[in-house]
Formats: C-alpha cells, structure tokens, sequence
C-alpha cells in the first residue's frame, strides 16, 4: 500500500527532536488557549503564525496544528468544571458533563471528555490518510443547497429534545435567530438592527453569548445557592482514569456514531460545532439512556467530544485539498501555508511529500502526546475544584471578561457577556433552555445564507432541496429526525397492537 | 533549515568587536537623523477590516512576520482584525483615532464598497493615505468541462442566452466581485445571476463542484485548481496581461492569460492593497512608513509572495496615489450606482 509507505516515511520527518518538542509546545499552548474562553484556536494560531516564518514549512504546520488538537482537548475541561465553554465546539460537552462535575464526578467526565476526543480524533486521522482524494471529491459535491440541508439536519436532530415546554423552547430559539441577523447581510451586502451604531456592526459573537450565557449565569446561580461548588467534596483518586476506562467501552456505538458525523462534518465542512450538537442530539435520542441526559450520563460527554474532535482533525483535509477551510483554525493555517509558500490543493500530496505526509504523522504523535499529556494533569484540573468558591470565582469572572475581549478587541463585548450572564441567569430560573438559543445563534447565521444563496441559485424554486440524490436524502433525513418522535411512538403503538393483537386506530398526528 | 553553529571563542572575540564598532556607528547615525526622522515609541497596531485567513488577514500577517524577521522597525507590529459591517468597524476605528501615529490598516476594496452600500459615516480622504502596496488581479474562470474555451466564446453564449441563464460566484455582496459581474453585465447587456459566498475559497471550490458557471477569482484563490487542471483561465481583467512568465500549469504561465480587452471585452478592475494611517498623521511619520514599505518590497520574501500571489507590483505614494484613489473612487461609484447598490438614504 502506498499510503503506508508514505505515513512510515512521514514519521521520520516528524520523529526529529525538534519537530517532537514543538509538538510539546504546541499541545501545551493549545491546552492553554483552549481553557481560557474567547481565545479560540483561530485567534492562537493567528497571533503565533508570524513567529513560525523562520521555521521550515513542515516544522511550522506541526506546531501550529498541535496548537490546534491542545484546544480541542482543552475546550472541555472549564466545561466540564465551571460550565464555560472553553471553544464553541465544547458548548454541547457542558449539558451532562457539569451536571457530572457537581456530582462529584469532574475526574471521570475530564477523562470521559479527553479520551473519546483521541479515538474521534485517531479515527479521524486514518481517514486522512487512506481516504483522502476519496473524500476531497465528496466534498466537492456540496452547493448551497446541500450545506442548508445539513444544518437543517443539525437543527432537527437537536429540536424537541428538551424536557421543557415547547413553547419555551421555540422562545429561545427565535431570540437566538433574531439575535444572528444583527450586522451585515452577505447576501445583500446591507446593515441590519445596527441602528445606526459603530459598535452593532459586527453583530453578536456567538461566543460572547456563550462565556456569558453559560459562564457568568453559572456563577450568578452558583452565588445564590450558597456560594460553594457542589462536588467539592469529591475524592480526587489518580485512578480514576484506569476506572473510567472501564466504563468507556459500553458507549462503543456512541463513539463511532460521533466519529463518523465529525468527520461527515469536518469534510464537507460543517464545522465542529456544529458537529458535535448533532452528535449529542442524535446520541440522546438513539440511547437507551437518552431520557437521562443532561442529568450527567457519560454517554452525553462521549457524543459531542468525539464528534467536536473527529470534525476538528478532518476538516484539515478540504484545506489541505481544496484550499477551503473547514473551521476557523484551519482558514488561518491556510493563510500560513499561502505565506510559507505552499499551495494547498490537489497538487500538494504530489508536490509536498514532506509537508503534507509529514503532518499527518504528526497528526497520530500528536493526539497520543495529547492524549497523554491532558490524562496526567486530570487529577489537577478536578483539584482546582476544591479552592473556595470565594476564592475562585472572581477569577473565572476575570478570565471571562478577558476571552471576551479577546474575540474581537472590544469593550462592548464585555459589557454584552455581562448582560448575556443575566439573561442565562433568567433563563434557568424561568426555565427557558439555553440550548436552543445557542444553536439558533451558532447556525442561523449558515443556514440563512445557505439557504438563501441555494434560492439565489435555483431563482426562487424550493424544488431545489430534492433536486438530485444527496440533498435529497440529507432532508429526507433531516425530516425524519425531526418527526422522529411521533414515529418511533406510532411505532411502538403498531408493535403494541400487533402483539396484543386487538385492531387499533392508527394515531393521525 | 540551517543550523549555525556557535562561534569558536576567538570568532566571538572578533565578533564583540564588531557589535561595539557597529554600536558607536549607528549611535552616531542615529543621532544624527533624530532631528528630522520619526519613529514609533510603542507597538503599531496593523489593523485589517477583514476576518482572519483572507486575502489582506494574509498580506498583514507576512508583513507582521517580516518586519519582525528583518527588525524593519524597532518597534512590533501587532495585527488586528476589525471585520464587523464588511470591514466599516475597521475604517471607523482608524478614522476614530485622530493623530494617533501607531495605528495603521491594510485595504481592500471594501474602502470604497463599504460606505457606498451600506451609509456608514465613513470616507477615505477622512484618514491618511500612505502608500499602494500593490494590486490584486481578478482572472475569469470557468470549470475545465466548460465548453467555453475563451472569454469571447463565454460572452457570446451569454448574449444568445435569456437573462439569469449564467451563474457566477463571488465573495460578498456588493463588493469587487459582484462589480466586476455588474461590468460584465453591462457589457452583454445581459444578467448574470450573482451568488454570494464568504470567502474566496469556497467560491473557487463552488465553480470546482460545478454548481456555478464562472467566477472572478483573484489568482491566488484558483490557482491550486488551475494547476490541477480543474479550471481555465478565460481572461484577465487589467490593462496589461499579467508579467510573470514562470510556468504555473503544464501549459501556461500567468503571463499566457490574454487580457479582457484582447478578448473583446472591455471591462477592467485591480482591487488596491493600500496602507492608510489615522488622521492627523505628520509628514514625517508618513515618510517613516512610506520607507518601511519601501524596504519591505526589496525583500526576496516579498518578491516571491507577490509571484505566487500573481500580485500587480505598482507602488504608489503622495499625489500619484491620491489621484489614483480618486479615479477609483469615482468608477466604484458610477458602476455601484449604475446598479442600484448604494445605499438609499
């Protein structure tokens, strides 16, 4: 096999010293950047691409990447631990793996969390390197149309999961939606609910939402429950890994499942994020245990990080390819291919050999010395749980308030995640769910522009979304997903009667 | 890579000579220029009005790296990006920031486009010109399959075909793209229907995947699929063809792609990479960026970016580049106008 040759090949360039003791620094970094909120791997990789220009090309692309895996697997943990979503994609790691951490349970859910994210992120890899001109030319299929049917496929996997009152959710979905269209159009290239105002321009940043929403409303909640972290008194054992270990393999189906739409969305390019709501919303409602979630199931945690992780590695293949960035980081680590000389396209796995084989070694060293390092400092991250709330509180408000900053340089954004911390706030004691809105903020900006460049396209024709196969069965998915509930129960009811077998009327709903 | 090895002890005897020789020479140089030379005092913020990993996000982070490698300032540059309202927050910031010297930003079209389309309170002349670092060509592309072989060919089928009939993707609305498209309209007296994309990017992968008809990519944004024989170069919107004669495709160099008016169609565009400064600057701290750019386009660096990139290498600085501002001031106005984009009051 040739590709193998090749990857044996790509471990000696990325077995040198140097290239392992960046991988080193990258992971740290990226760890780093991944914990504190706002400052997302796009902006890391940004602010350190200019230091690389003195590196080889292949040296560059692996610290930066590393970089890159370090947030992926660090994202988790302040979910985990606080309820704030360290990156986007760990939105979705907070439904049950908090609920876990007040139970006690931070050690599991960190090692539940790091170790799905390293076998979505492996699984990843080998696709990588077997599949790769494969699945460049699938990738090629996807127009406007197919990419609104994806995100409405996302949207429906994940409606109607929560417990609370539909109505409530439709509330906070449309708040969500309304909030998206702040800011420029790019279909019409207009302003719309700036009002006028400089500070408006650039709309709301889904992750401003997100520090505020979970963050700050996590910490007013917790402040007036008494002032302490539940948990707390949680044994912190070294072990618990190897216990967890244990407990992992049952959610093999999980984990696949998770894996494949990651990498389905990393390709195509979806993104992470939205990846792993998929997963997460789709795992709820195929689990035995699905009713549970959000009450701290592992199952809950394992979903969207192998999702988040399997997306994250894959969407470097379109860029790597075709030149189209499957996530913010990797637009960024396109720009430095461009500066460092490299075209990135069909021709780089010809031309490149070094570079491009290189870093997909790097890509299976990489997750390893990850994996590794973030499994050793478990016991530290669920320590951190045990300083006085008192104490650590005001320095998650700080480091809150600086991610926030950080997203876009601006003073408003600390103010607007204060506001939305009250609203979050509001919203638990209301009980309006938090989830909708967020997926709402996060994809209806995509959807929108999807949506209406496919009606751009097809000059107004709705017929556009069944107008070949893929689309076609992608809504057709999508709608099933949807109605799933009232399937699966006219199901049930049919089997029900047939096993009684008395002739039932047939629920019409 | 290449790995220095340390310096024996006696070459570093030698070479501490040479750092305090050098010390006193460019103590007394500096000395010297200090009446008439400014310099920044702290970090320079490098503002680019777009998001991160486009075109200019690009342009600003190589200069950041370069001037840092080469030590062109003594001070680091810091890049930001301001991308909110189609860049309008960037513009806002600088305009905002009267007589602070330590601000600059990259441009793109958007400083025109932004403040025609979109009435946002903002005009070039309301911040301080610098200099044109170079042009940015657009190519029309077509899908390799396409049975359109030249832009003659391709225009032709438009004028036979009902309006709407032919797709173009582009970035952005109301922006370079959909004013090159607006042009090409004109010409044909036909309509295209123009999609609006995000990033330069995807717009190329859209005409790879067939879901578009053309495109007005910039060269850097295609040439992967060119080189991989996925796409053809129709024609190239400039005056003059494009120089570099280097092979980039088995067949063709950039310099092969005829020009749009040798094709019959008289439609050109160059979108400016230009640096403006803050308000209120002074003569002197102009003339300090004016040299670092100077000094930046002499490195080998640069020169082989600008290659790749089939960048248009005209520098400009003082009138030429007020004159040339406002002659392309004035066009983006007449063909926005002309096509209902700006913004109605």
């Amino acid at each position: 096999m040739e590709e193998i040759s090749s990857l044996l090949y790509g471990f000696q360039v990325a077995l040198s010293y140097q290239n392992l003791s960046l991988m080193l620094v990258g992971i740290l970094l990226g760890v780093l950047i991944g914990v504190l909120p706002g400052l997302g791997g796009a902006n890391g990789v940004a602010i350190l691409l200019p230091l690389t220009f003195t590196m080889s090309p292949t040296s560059a692309i692996i610290m930066l990447s590393c970089i890159y895996w370090g947030a992926l697997f660090g994202g988790a943990i302040t979910s985990i631990l606080f309820n704030i979503p360290g990156e986007p994609w760990s939105v979705a790691t907070t439904f049950d793996g908090h609920p876990m951490a007040k139970q006690g349970r931070a050690g599991e859910a960190l090692t539940a969390a790091f170790t799905s994210s390293f076998v979505g992120a492996l699984i990843a890899v080998v696709v990588i390197t077997f599949l790769a001109p494969l699945v460049a030319k699938f990738a090629l299929q996807f127009g406007p149309a197919e990419f609104f049917a994806v995100q409405l496929l996302t949207f429906c996997s994940f409606v109607g999961l929560g417990k609370g009152h539909p109505a409530k959710t439709i509330a906070a979905m449309m708040l969500g939606f309304a909030l998206a269209a702040v800011g420029l159009d790019t279909v019409t290239g207009q302003l719309r609910m700036t009002f006028g105002t400089v500070e408006l321009l650039r709309g709301f940043d889904f992750l401003i939402a997100v520090i505020g929403l979970f963050g700050i409303g996590e910490i007013l909640l917790t402040m007036e429950e008494g002032l302490a972290f539940k948990g707390v008194g949680a044994k912190i054992n070294p072990r618990v890994v190897w216990q967890t270990w244990k407990q992992l393999p049952r959610f093999w189906i999980t984990a696949i499942r998770g894996t494949l739409i990651g990498c389905w969305m990393g390709i195509t390019p979806g993104g992470a994020t939205p990846a792993s709501f998929m997963s997460y919303g789709i795992a709820k409602r195929f689990s035995r245990q699905g009713e549970k979630f959000g009450t701290g199931q592992m199952e809950g945690v394992v979903a969207p990080e192998t999702a988040a992780h399997a997306a994250g590695t894959s969407a470097l293949l379109p860029m790597l390819t075709l030149g189209i960035p499957g996530s913010p980081t990797a637009a960024v680590l396109l720009g430095g291919l461009l500066i460092w000389g490299l075209q990135p396209g069909p021709l780089l796995f010809v031309e490149q050999k070094d570079f491009v084989w290189g870093l997909i070694a790097s890509m299976y060293l990489a997750n390893v010395v990850g994996l590794i390092v973030v499994l050793t400092t478990v016991p530290w991250w669920a320590a951190i749980l045990r300083v006085p709330f008192s104490i650590i509180a005001p320095i998650i408000v700080v480091i809150c308030a600086v991610g926030a900053y950080t997203v876009h340089n601006a003073m408003l954004d600390v103010v607007l995640m204060l506001v939305f911390g009250v609203i979050g706030y509001l919203f638990k004691k209301l009980d309006y769910p938090l989830a909708p809105m967020v997926l709402a903020l996060v994809l209806g900006d995509m959807a929108e522009s999807s949506f209406r460049q496919s009606m751009v396209l097809s000059q107004g024709s709705i017929s556009i979304f069944w107008s070949n196969g893929l689309v076609g069965s992608i809504c057709a998915l999508a709608m099933l997903m949807l109605f799933w509930p009232l399937i699966s129960a006219s199901l049930g009811k049919l089997r029900r009667g047939r096993a009684s077998d008395t002739p039932q009327e047939r629920p019409v709903e | 890579m290449t790995i220095s090895n340390p310096p024996s002890s006696r070459a570093r005897v030698h070479l501490a000579l040479a750092f305090v020789v050098a010390g006193v020479f460019s103590l007394a140089l500096n000395t010297a220029a200090q009446a008439a030379e400014w310099k920044p005092t702290k970090p320079v913020e490098f503002v680019v009005p777009a998001g991160t990993g486009g075109g200019a996000d690009q342009m600003a982070r190589l200069i950041q790296g370069l001037v840092g490698k080469h030590k062109l300032m003594d001070q680091p540059m810091v890049v930001v990006n301001k991308s909110g309202g189609a860049g309008g927050e960037g513009f806002l910031y600088v305009k905002g920031a009267k007589g602070d010297p330590h601000k600059i930003i990259i441009t793109l079209s958007n400083l025109f486009t932004t403040p025609l389309a979109t009435g946002i309170p903002f005009n070039w002349t309301e911040i301080t010109p610098v200099a044109m670092l170079a042009l940015d060509e657009f190519v029309l592309w077509v899908n390799i399959e396409s049975p359109y072989k030249t832009a003659k060919d391709y225009l032709a089928a438009i004028k036979a075909a009902p309006d709407n009939t032919f797709k173009m993707a582009g970035t952005g609305s109301k922006q370079e793209d959909q004013i090159i498209t607006v042009a090409l309209d004109k010409f044909t007296g036909k309509k295209f229907t123009y999609v609006p994309f995000k990033g330069g990017g995807t717009v190329a992968v859209q005409l790879v995947g067939k879901h578009v008809d053309s495109t007005v990519n910039n060269p850097i944004e295609q040439v992967a699929h060119w080189r991989a024989g996925k796409t053809r170069a129709l024609c190239v919107f400039d005056e003059q063809r494009i120089p570099y004669k280097k092979k980039v495709t088995d067949a063709q160099s950039w310099n092969d792609i005829p020009t749009c008016k040798e094709a019959g169609v008289d439609v050109d565009y160059l979108m400016l990479r230009g640096i403006f400064m803050a308000p209120g600057a002074t003569p002197e701290q102009v003339a300090f960026y004016v040299n670092l750019f100077k000094k930046l386009r002499e490195l080998p660096e640069w020169k082989e970016f600008m290659e790749t990139g089939a960048f248009n290498q005209s520098f400009m600085t003082g009138s030429d580049y007020m004159n040339w501002l406002k002659k392309a001031e004035a066009t983006h106005k007449t063909l926005m106008q002309d096509a209902g984009f700006l913004h109605k009051k």
